[in-house]
């Protein structure tokens, strides 16, 4: 078995050109963002060391990285399920805030119930929460044509004002922040690992990843999805009820972003806190775009990003350079992910052969 | 002796392995007009596109005129006198005729469109070529004859002296076909030097002067018209001996399978209606929708689908009223789709043959039990269908966008005639195929009929028609304006129909 | 409730919104040109932020505004010509690629006002363009309020708007633009240029965003904040469907965003003492039902969105 013939099979697996093909991409948006801290007046190697160390470094750091990922994998899947069927769900961000709100509140109403009922039906509420918020764009699409990407992302806005003006008006705790009290120690998720951070948010994350992969590859719903996706014509001649499919992904995907939101309060914050979040729901579609759409592909890009969100902190306390830069490394990720032919025209001039991308 | 107007010598263009243009020679002598003929996938749009500079080639060199050129892009074509009539029309549907005209060369008056010459220069062209045309009318109203013209005064507009006209006679009515000949004609003593893409026998003894064949990329030779038969070209477009017609059996009585009654449609995005349109389908029947693509067969084959929406009328399959089920639901009472485009309509290209293989049948109790698929029975069934079917080009891991258009085109059939339907929709069935598939598709069809189901048989070739059909319907403008046996139809007849004139049939 | 229906029909509500109208209606004229060109243009939100941070940093080393406003054109243009490296030369998809471009720029943005000014959220404060006022025509009764006090950029504004209407639909680049939209192909054959015709209004719409942009930290204030755009590139993007692809709907649509927030910023002041942050939505609605009503009716670019690959 010659090595030629080996790389061949190797390369017809299809998961690994794709691979390859965001390795690429990420290699080249670290080197941009390289070059700007270097332009920026620092120091670029030692910026990524401490990128590295406050990732990967310690347990702690570790377990950090993947709490920090947590968040990523469900909105990443969100988003990527959405791409699944042509649908571009650039809402995740709103539906993961009603998530959070929602469990928060279903957590403090029932301080009574015990743990083993309490946890899942918050979870159920917060995700049943993203759902709808995510179907309102869906059902706007599948009707009257409204586009989703505007639709989501003003979906987006008037969810953060809607849950600060329910919380500052109705939820709210003594005190200066706008937060609602606390939820109840059983509605807490179970730590991971002790002494961290890490929750069995972790656990609940995998397990969505591979419940989408089990839908999207097994499942007659998965099918109608894709074929949505692929081709709306043919999916329709098929008897396939399209608006309908549309529908039900974007609330599934909602549920999915939802559940960010909720594992967020049950597993971090202890309660709802107004802007918590610092874009997890844009982060997710560079997690979807780099994972490219794949559920497995989208946990590890999701780590990836975790890594990097961990490893920030690090780099801003020891090398004062803002962790902003690194939002223009997402940037330039899904840039780089998004344009096929970049990356082939990349792999063409280094004579690694035609062959090598010659499936995409 | 003259040069020639074009000479193409040792052409070979490739598309990644495939060889599309295989060392191809060919002169065009001045004045004269020239077909080249070939099946569907032969090459010789492809060999006319690195004429017009829309693709390079790999190895080769163009003369036109005896000098030697080099023709990068359509703009330098354009310069040296070429002009090219596509076969899907290079229109702007929202933009009027002149402004499509005009585009690239637009004449103007300190920075500003001067509309009004440029429409003076299109009816002068108009006049002298007898191409008559609105010239402030939007291209989505004129009919698509008309549109043709466009397209010819596109290229004279821009002093073409070389036209290349890619199968433009596909949406003509034959009255039409015999003005577009009288022009052809009209130029070329003009002067000008036509060359003609067809894979139709009859055209091209009808207008060329020589005719060059093209069979797998490559040139099999070249023939005067008047020295040659239809017989003869056939054989070396297939490189076999061919049969032109396929042997139909007498047709058996059977129940009515469909029934149309009034069906009235409205299309809002090209505003075509279908009005009162009835008809009926016995089992074991096929009955043919003759007609000039764009006058409701789109509309009609939704209808029946329920893709889209009726606005009045009833339509009944096997005597029970179907026009309220989804298309879903009309599927499983027993109806298979052969849909016209297949690649945007038919099949998800990205898709293995295994999922387009069940594309319709997802939910059904023999792949999936409770809404997971049964992976096991879906490979045996696809497995089944591409031996049955005789589907080519499946090794490996293949998705179904990598077959050929011949092999796609059966696989649909597969996958749509093993549900054991009463009715099958089949639209423009063997377009875009290869005459080896064009055999197989209608003896398929044949056999399906007279296994007792019933057929509903849309298609733009006429041949097809009159080879298969028992029974045939025109439709123009979204009405039926005639029925008959097929027998009772002569072509003269059809082509008035066609075209909107009414013949001597009873309705 | 009559404060409400004061505040709601005042002449400065509506002043308010004609200068407020600015960066919309330019940034969704830019949209209008890329889009009848073929290419969606997700990414005006992220031109506009770039070209108001530009706006700043160049009046802040120059202390000349004018020079702000120059870099303002000159960096959108840039941000811009990236997008349409990407989608056209790249054949990435154009709203992935758009969504990544806006993430970039936020990233950009702020991370370089760190770098710059230590700070994350208000930039200091610069020269900003002066006020100009047109003569006589301040001087007519209840339209004097317009035309008096106004940055340039609002009278900018609206020549651009008229400008850029007879440049689409009235000479020969537009015709060839509106081609390259609907029909690449048709273009094609015709000789059309269509990747540079695709590259000139992509980096058009980048200047026009970015002029916008330029408006927000300069004409109607003088410092950049994080994130300064709050999204107005989507609602231009809203507007330009709205509008149909046309400049002076765009500048019609942009009006009718533009009220709703000079309404809810007046409203705010009144201090009706319920939920600012409900009001505050109010732009954000409109938006939604302004697409859900709008697009039943329309009929964007027939090639919108799609990669003319040319096999070559």
């Amino acid at each position: 078995m010659n090595p030629k013939s080996i790389w061949q099979r190797l390369k017809n697996l299809s998961g690994l050109s794709e691979l390859l093909y965001s390795l690429l991409a990420i290699v080249f948006a670290l080197l941009i963002g390289a070059i700007l801290i270097y332009l920026s007046g620092h120091d670029a190697l030692g910026a990524y060391y401490h990128l590295f160390v406050g990732a990967f470094g310690s347990t702690y750091n570790i377990a950090q990285t993947l709490l920090k990922s947590i968040p990523l994998i469900f909105t990443g899947l969100a988003v990527a399920i959405g791409f699944q069927s042509g649908l571009f769900n650039i809402g995740a961000e709103g539906q993961l805030y009603w998530g959070a709100l929602i469990t928060a509140i279903i957590a403090i109403s029932l301080p009574n119930l015990s743990g083993f009922v309490l946890v899942p039906l918050a979870l159920m509420g917060g995700s049943l929460a993203g759902a709808i918020w995510a179907a309102i764009p869906g059902y706007l699409k599948s009707r009257t044509g409204a586009h989703e990407v505007i639709t989501t992302i003003m979906l987006n806005y008037i969810a953060t004002l809607g849950t600060t003006f329910l919380v500052k008006n109705f939820f709210k705790t003594q005190g200066p922040v706008d937060q609602t009290k606390t939820i109840p120690t059983q509605a807490r998720l179970p730590k991971l690992i002790p002494n961290t951070r890490l929750t069995w948010a972790l656990i609940l994350g995998i397990a969505v990843v591979l419940a989408t992969k089990f839908l999207l590859s097994s499942t007659s719903l998965g099918f109608d999805l894709k074929a949505v996706g692929k081709n709306l014509s043919a999916a329709q001649y098929g008897g396939i009820p399209a608006r309908n499919v549309m529908v039900l992904t974007m609330a599934i995907s909602g549920a999915v972003a939802g559940l960010a939101g909720s594992t967020i309060v049950m597993g971090v914050l202890g309660r709802f806190i107004t802007n918590f979040s610092p874009g997890y729901g844009f982060t997710g579609i560079a997690v979807a775009v780099l994972g490219r759409n794949r559920p497995i592909g989208v946990l590890g890009a999701a780590l990836l990003f975790g890594a990097l969100e961990a490893g920030k902190v690090s780099m801003q306390l020891f090398t004062e350079i803002p962790g902003d830069l690194l939002t223009v490394v997402q940037g330039l990720v899904i840039l780089f992910v998004a344009a096929p032919s970049f990356i082939r025209l990349f792999s063409t001039l280094l004579g690694r052969g035609k062959g090598l991308f010659a499936n995409e | 002796m003259t040069e020639n107007a074009v000479d193409m010598a040792n052409i070979t263009k490739k598309f990644g392995e495939t060889v599309a243009n295989d060392s191809v020679n060919l002169g065009v002598k001045q004045g004269e007009i020239h077909c080249i003929l070939g099946e569907n996938g032969a090459g010789k749009t492809t060999l006319m596109n690195v004429l017009f500079g829309l693709y390079g080639h790999d190895q080769g060199s163009i003369s036109i005129k005896g000098r030697k050129v080099d023709i990068g892009e359509p703009s330098e074509a354009i310069d040296l006198g070429i002009g090219m009539i596509h076969q899907n029309f290079m229109l702007v549907d929202r933009l009027t005729v002149t402004e499509n005209i005009m585009a690239g060369a637009e004449p103007s008056k300190r920075g500003l469109l001067d509309e009004k010459k440029a429409r003076k220069e299109v009816e002068e062209i108009s006049a002298r070529y007898g191409l008559h045309v609105d010239p402030g009318a939007k291209v989505e109203s004129i009919s698509v004859g008309d549109q043709q013209r466009v397209e010819i005064l596109k290229a004279l507009y821009r002093e073409a002296e070389i036209l290349i006209l890619d199968e433009p006679t596909a949406v003509l009515t034959p009255q039409e076909v015999e003005e577009l000949f009288e022009i052809m004609r009209e130029l070329r003593d003009d002067g000008k030097t036509l060359v003609f893409i067809t894979h139709k026998l009859k055209e091209t003894m009808a207008i060329s002067d020589r005719i060059t064949i093209l069979r797998d990329g490559k040139n099999v030779g070249t023939v005067s018209t008047e020295e040659t038969s239809p017989e003869e070209l056939a054989q070396m477009m297939v490189g076999r001996d061919v049969v032109l017609r396929v042997e139909k059996n007498e047709k058996e009585t059977g129940n009515s399978v469909l029934e149309v009654e009034d069906m009235n449609l409205h299309n809002p995005e090209n505003n075509l209606t279908l009005k009162d349109l009835s008809f009926e389908i016995e089992a074991g029947e096929i009955l043919g929708v003759a007609g000039v693509e764009g006058n409701g067969q789109l509309e009609l084959e939704e209808g029946i689908m329920g893709l889209r929406d009726l606005t009045g009328g009833t339509i009944r399959l096997n005597e029970r009223d179907i026009s309220n089920f989804s298309t879903r639901e009309r599927r499983g009472a027993g109806i298979a789709h052969i849909p016209s485009d297949r690649l945007r309509r038919g099949l998800v290209t990205e898709f293995g043959l295994d999922w387009n293989m069940i594309l319709g049948s997802e939910w059904s109790e023999k792949f999936s039990r409770k809404g997971f698929l049964k992976q096991g029975e879906i490979n045996t069934y696809t497995r089944d269908v591409v031996e049955q079917f005789d589907i080519r080009g499946t090794k490996g891991e293949v998705t179904a966008g990598s077959l050929s258009g011949g092999n796609q085109q059966k696989l649909i059939l597969g996958r749509e005639l093993t549900r054991d339907p009463d009715l099958i929709l089949a639209a423009q069935p063997t377009r875009g195929v290869d005459v080896g598939a064009i055999e197989y598709i209608h003896k398929k069809l044949l056999s399906m009929r007279d296994e007792g189901r019933a057929i509903l048989l849309i298609s733009a070739e006429l041949e097809e028609l009159k080879t298969l059909s028992d029974r045939m319907i025109v439709i123009y403008e979204g009405e039926i304006v005639a029925r008959d046996k097929t027998g009772e139809f002569s072509e003269e007849e059809l082509g008035l129909l066609m075209a909107g004139k009414r013949g001597d049939n009873e309705l | 409730m009559n404060k409400v229906l004061a505040a709601i029909f005042s002449l400065n509500t509506l002043s308010a919104a004609i200068r407020m109208a600015t960066p919309i209606a330019l940034a969704a004229m830019g949209g209008t040109f890329s889009e009848r060109s073929g290419v969606i243009n997700i990414g005006l939100e992220g031109m506009i932020l770039t070209g108001a941070f530009a706006g700043v940093a160049g009046s802040f080393y120059t202390g000349s505004p004018w020079v702000g406003l120059l870099l303002a054109l000159f960096a959108g243009g840039l941000l811009a010509a990236i997008f349409a490296i990407f989608t056209v030369k790249f054949k990435a998809n154009h709203v992935v690629a758009g969504v990544g471009l806006n993430i970039f720029a936020l990233g950009l943005t702020t991370w370089l006002m760190q770098v710059l000014w230590g700070t994350r959220g208000t930039s200091p404060n610069v020269n900003g363009l002066p006020r100009v006022t047109i003569p006589v025509l301040n001087r007519i009764p209840v339209i004097d309020k317009l035309f008096a006090n106004q940055s340039p950029i609002v009278y900018m504004m609206f020549l651009l708007i008229i400008v850029g209407w007879i440049f689409l639909f009235k000479t020969p680049y537009g015709l060839r633009i509106r081609m390259t939209g609907e029909r690449p192909e048709a273009a094609d054959t015709l000789g059309i240029n269509v990747r540079r015709i695709k590259y000139f209004s992509v980096i058009l719409s980048g200047v026009l965003s970015g002029l916008g942009g330029a408006y927000l930290s300069l004409g109607h204030l003088n410092w950049f904040s994080m994130n300064m755009s709050a999204g107005r590139g989507y609602m231009a993007l809203a507007a330009n469907i709205f509008g149909q692809w046309n400049p002076l709907g765009g500048l019609g649509a942009s009006f009718l965003f533009s009220f709703s927030e000079a309404v809810q910023i007046r409203l705010q002041s009144i201090n009706l003492g319920v939920g600012n942050e409900l009001i505050q939505m109010i732009p954000y609605v409109i938006t939604i039902a302004v697409l859900a009503g709008a697009v039943i009716k329309s009929r964007p670019p027939e090639a919108l969105g799609e990669h003319y690959g040319n096999e070559k």
